[in-house]
């Protein structure tokens, strides 16, 4: 297993709060990975830093066999190079059917002008149709995605990141406001994913994580307080004091 | 699931532009039954019902909704309200100006230096033009712009470099800085009211206020006369338009259209599919001013007198009106607005509509129609943000809108939700 992501040093401050404080992190490839930790620990602030949205006052983050650095890209290069990310609130695009928001997504070549010459091929539509049938929406394909349910957004923007075939998945909440019988195939899906790619959850139900049954990092104030299996980071006594004991 | 392609037959290929948007053949036929009908009506091809100087409104007004396209394709799809492509439109305008203005005086001041007892030497001439041009602003050389305004093809490029080439500095600049919104619109005003100030001025090069003039008289043509004139324009005023509703039909149809809505909707999550929001807007920007050039181009000529109040903001603004009005985000829509709006404000400030005598005021609609024009503004924002073109919407569409999955082994059976009602 080789590293993927190395993230090291780095601290982000807004306005005098140290969102981030000299923070640490490691990922391989492929692994499943899920971070937890109260509010305000730095989780949403550490998936920014990754995808570029937020500068980091100071620190490094490496990315892949060419140690890419993510703090000097933009965001669209960080996710051509492969990190794809989900958010929390189910960001799709409302005003277009789910057929084009996953075909918007596909692994494609991105610049303009590949992107107005680009018509769909077989295999394209083929692609869309196989993403659909994962996530559950074939019959919903041709619809707004703005009609979809919360639920289908949901899956809809996990197809979506599926359709950008990256290399290291960030995935904010993903069971949230979800059926026990969807989480278990968000849980089958993310645990597929990891088989062959780097997978970062974000969470704070613990029987989600339990579930996904990984390495646990929690992050607190900003850096990284314990490491491990789940076991044994909720057996660590700061764990307790700061996060679960509440 | 294997063979995808069979369980959803309408992915197996792609069809062409024109028969996944009928309403691009329905425009294209519109387009060309309106031309063939002014011509036939025309003076100068037809049974003479139509005004020449008719013809020419109805000419211009077909560039006019050229760029009400191309304000739409900016704004509409893109999202990004330019108060700058009525800029763009002008410097069109000056750029074939400029041609028509430097050949048509060159042939009468030929003639009028032949009549000398020795032919007139190259630097005569060009003296001779640069005071019949200049003149009137006090100088008598040409400014170093006019260097290329001989030659009919360089002029003829220049209409679409320029703008294209300044477009393109501009929204490097404003879109890497991520300037967005309400901020990205004050900055493209400020650019246009920027340039009209600057094309003021005596010295900007373009003969200032009065700027150029008498560009409805093609050099070389003189027998030929207006009324036949005007229906040449009104052909290629046709024929861009069309050419231009294809192109952008074109652009916003494939996954390219798919993205720049994507980017009016939510850009921040665009970036992070891996788009650069930047390029695009870069593209479409730059694409839309060339667009927008070239309807000038042709608009100015049957306008026959381009000044700088032509580029000043109003302009700009008077033309995103029009798109709100007709209908943003769909091509017909901005059509539709700049068509309607147009010709309706040529009525009303035209001196043809009447009066409103309400006993203690009348009502002058020469002044009033501005404040008309505001107040449908506001309606049409508060209570049909869809516009005109919304309209469309309420025309049933062929197969009926299908939701949920079939309850019967047969295409027609009814829907799940259908079954709910």
């Amino acid at each position: 297993m080789n590293t993927l992501l190395e993230v090291s040093g780095v601290s982000k401050s807004f306005d005098g709060f140290k969102a981030i404080n000299n923070l640490s992190f490691q990922i391989g490839e492929p692994e499943m990975r899920a971070v937890i930790g109260p509010n305000g620990a730095g989780k949403t602030t550490f998936m920014d830093i990754i995808t570029g949205k937020t500068r980091p006052d100071e620190g490094r983050a490496i990315f892949g066999e060419k140690s890419m650095s993510l703090l000097s890209m933009t965001e669209s290069q960080i996710a051509q190079a492969g990190i794809g990310r989900k958010f929390q609130r189910p960001t799709v695009f409302e005003d277009q059917s789910v057929a084009d928001n996953l075909m918007m997504a596909l692994k494609k070549d991105r610049s303009p002008w590949a992107v107005l010459r680009f018509r769909p091929a077989r295999d394209d539509h083929a692609a869309v149709a196989r993403l659909a049938d994962e996530i559950g929406l074939t019959d919903q394909l041709d619809r707004k995605s703005g009609e979809l349910s919360h639920g289908q957004k949901q899956w809809l923007e996990i197809g979506m990141l599926l359709a950008q075939d990256p290399r290291l998945l960030l995935v904010d909440e993903p069971a949230a406001g979800m059926t026990p019988a969807e989480r278990e195939h968000t849980t089958d899906i993310l645990v597929q994913a990891a088989k062959t790619r780097a997978v970062v959850v974000v969470e704070h139900d613990m029987e989600f994580v339990r579930r996904l049954n990984c390495k646990v990092t929690v992050l607190h104030e900003g850096s990284v307080l314990a490491e491990g299996s789940l076991d044994h980071v909720t057996a660590d006594e700061r764990v307790i004091e700061v996060y679960l004991g509440r | 699931m294997t063979d995808t392609t069979s369980l959803f037959p309408k992915y197996a290929k792609s069809r062409p532009v024109i028969t996944r948007h009928p309403s691009v053949l329905i425009f294209i036929a519109c387009l060309a039954l309106f031309t063939l009908g002014v011509t036939i009506l025309s003076e100068g091809f037809g049974i003479g019902v139509i005004s020449t100087s008719f013809v020419k409104t109805l000419g211009k007004t077909l560039c006019l909704c050229l760029v009400a396209l191309a304000m739409d394709l900016v704004w509409g799809y893109c999202g990004i309200l330019s108060l700058g492509h009525m800029a763009f439109f002008g410097i069109g305008g000056y750029a074939i100006g400029m041609w028509l203005m430097y050949a048509r005086t060159e042939i009468i001041v030929v003639q009028s230096l032949a009549a000398a007892p020795l032919p007139p030497t190259p630097q005569e001439i060009s003296d001779g033009i640069a005071t019949q041009i200049f003149g009137v602003v006090g100088a008598s050389e040409f400014p170093p712009i006019w260097a290329l305004a001989h030659s009919l093809p360089l002029q003829l490029a220049a209409v679409v470099v320029v703008p294209g080439l300044l477009a393109l500095i501009f929204g490097w600049l404003a879109f890497r800085s991520r300037v967005t919104g309400v901020y990205l619109s004050i900055l493209t005003q400020a650019m246009t009211l920027a340039l009209s100030l600057y094309l003021f001025q005596n010295d900007s090069g373009l003969r200032g206020n009065n700027g150029l003039s008498g560009l409805q008289n093609l050099p070389g043509l003189d027998a030929v006369p207006q009324s036949v004139v005007s229906i040449w324009f009104l052909w290629a005023s046709a024929l861009a338009l069309g050419l231009g509703y294809l192109l952008c039909a074109w652009v916003v149809s494939g996954k390219f259209g798919s993205v720049i809505r994507a980017i009016r909707d939510d850009e921040a999550r665009v970036r992070f599919l891996g788009y650069s929001v930047e390029a695009y807007k870069l593209t479409v920007f730059t694409l839309t001013a060339v667009i927008a050039a070239v309807a000038g181009a042709l608009y100015y000529p049957q306008a026959g007198i381009i000044n700088p109040a032509e580029i000043a903001p109003i302009a700009s603004i008077y033309l995103a009106v029009w798109v709100a009005i007709g209908g943003r985000g769909r091509l017909y829509g901005a059509v539709i607005g700049a068509a309607f709006v147009s010709l309706v404000s040529t009525w009303f400030t035209g001196g043809q509509a009447p009066d409103v005598n309400l006993g203690f005021y009348t009502i002058s609609w020469v002044d009033w129609w501005t404040v008309l024009l505001g107040l449908s503004f506001v309606a049409v924002t508060l209570f049909a943000p869809k516009g005109i073109g919304g309209l469309m919407d309420l025309v049933p569409a062929g197969t009926p809108d299908r939701h949920g999955a079939a309850l019967g082994p047969d295409d027609s059976a009814l829907r799940e939700k259908e079954a709910d009602k």
